[in-house]
């Protein structure tokens, strides 16, 4: 390989490790997220599902670009002229823009996830429920052991869709400096003014992740539903 | 509140505010989502055909189309188009000896590279929808001797529109906000010009926020006249 291409690879790989990182934290932050919400957009009480249904909306409503404008450039001025944050050792976390993007991302998916499980979970049916009534159980024992594992069935295909999406929006976090796959791909084409090496390379890399993510869920998929 | 009114200021019209180059900036975004839209049907209506066609080829290259979109991040393939676009649009000016300095017209490059991605959803939903038109009614259209074409145009194109209906008020809400994307190869709509501001002002989150809120403005009522449309399609469907 010529020396464009060594350092071309060199570029991609240190951008796909925080690729894969910024994924699977914003993965599993947003789909840990994801259930609360989802069960408070359906709450009877007031004061739970209208924040849920505000925070829904929200995300839901404005594109994931302007999201990571606000929280960097908007969120990060704001806390860097608080003298108890701007001094205090957490800073440097705070200054750079990995974290916003990791809270943006996880809130996203939290969102969209949410709306998903608010979806499976009324779309098991009634009877269940009250089969679980009638057997003297909890609200909550029918909850877990009765709704939340059908509900997970429904809802693991769209789950499993909107984590794709997930990472394609880690591409955006390039956009707020974080230096990811993208980003790498942006950095070679500014310094070689070679266009199509660096793009593609990185499109196939995010293909490959793509594929890794879906046979994963489609595995957990299978499991689940020879269980059920 | 000394803060509030130069806030207010600065969202206002004219030379002191912000607030025309933002309107302007908000009609450019819906432009450009309503052509990379109608671009994305085409594309997609094409897709559909494609995979249904039972021409080996067609279904390689439809499902190649659809799995590339849907794997690869979006802006990377808006990047990916608008170079390749504008390369190839630059070596055919030269080559019939136009000068090359000519460039591709801004909102055309956007609406095309935009609407190359939408193509790839849309095609998912239109082939839903057509498999979803009960099988007998093509094969009652051949029976009565009609063409391939004629079914798909006669028979099938208007069965299958109120069943992509909330597909395609799907499609809409996503293209309207990936329309923010274009910003980021220099097309200056509602997210780039609330930018400039942010930067010429340094009210980032003012600005930001404001673009947030206009954007669940359009959102918002897309999602109303959805809803219309689909309760007016039903209706007339159960009684037509």
């Amino acid at each position: 390989m010529d020396d464009f291409g060594v350092y071309l690879l060199h570029q991609i790989l240190a951008g796909l490790k925080t690729t894969i990182s910024l994924f699977v934290a914003c993965a599993v932050t947003g789909n840990i997220l994801a259930l609360p919400v989802g069960m408070a957009r359906i709450s009877e009480r007031r004061w739970l599902r209208y924040p849920a249904i505000a925070f829904i909306l929200g995300f839901r409503g404005t594109p994931l670009l302007v999201q990571l404008y606000i929280a960097y450039f908007g969120v990060g001025q704001i806390l860097a002229s608080v003298p108890s944050i701007r001094y205090s050792p957490l800073w440097p976390l705070f200054r750079g823009a990995y974290i916003y993007a990791y809270f943006t991302l996880s809130l996203n998916t939290a969102a969209y996830c949410g709306e998903i499980w608010r979806g499976a979970i009324l779309g098991v049916p009634k009877g269940q429920s009250e089969a679980g009534r009638s057997l003297g159980l909890s609200r909550a024992r029918i909850m877990l052991s009765i709704v939340l594992p059908q509900a997970l069935r429904i809802a693991l295909p769209s789950i499993g869709g909107q984590n794709i999406l997930l990472l394609k929006g880690t591409a955006l976090a390039a956009m707020i400096t974080v230096f990811e796959l993208m980003a790498a791909a942006n950095l070679v084409r500014a310094q070689t003014f070679r266009v199509y090496e660096p793009l593609l390379a990185a499109a196939v890399a995010y293909f490959l992740l793509a594929v890794v993510i879906t046979s994963g869920f489609g595995l957990v998929e299978r499991r689940i539903a020879s269980r059920y | 509140m000394d803060s509030t009114s130069s806030w207010l200021t600065l969202l206002s019209f004219g030379d002191q505010g912000w607030g025309d180059e933002l309107v302007r900036g908000a009609c450019l975004s819906l432009g450009i989502s309503i052509s990379a839209y109608l671009i994305g049907l085409v594309l997609g209506l094409v897709g559909a055909v494609a995979k249904l066609s039972g021409n080996r080829v067609a279904i390689a290259t439809a499902s190649a189309y659809t799995t590339i979109i849907r794997s690869i991040p979006d802006i990377l393939i808006i990047f990916l188009v608008y170079y390749t676009a504008t390369d190839a649009f630059r070596s055919l000016m030269s080559l019939s000896g136009f000068p090359a300095e000519f460039q591709l017209n801004g909102f055309v490059a956007a609406a095309f590279s935009l609407g190359i991605v939408q193509g790839g959803y849309s095609t998912e939903v239109l082939r839903g929808a057509i498999v979803a038109v009960a099988r007998g009614q093509s094969e009652a259209a051949s029976a009565l001797g009609l063409t391939r074409r004629q079914t798909f145009f006669l028979i099938i194109l208007p069965q299958m529109f109120p069943l992509a209906l909330p597909g395609l008020g799907n499609l809409w809400l996503v293209v309207l906000k990936e329309s923010s994307l274009v910003s980021l190869i220099g097309f200056t709509e509602l997210v780039l010009v609330g930018k400039m501001a942010a930067g010429a002002t340094r009210h980032y989150l003012l600005f930001y926020a404001s673009i947030g809120a206009v954007f669940l403005i359009m959102s918002g009522i897309s999602t109303a006249l959805i809803h219309l449309v689909e309760e007016k399609t039903y209706r007339t469907w159960r009684h037509g």
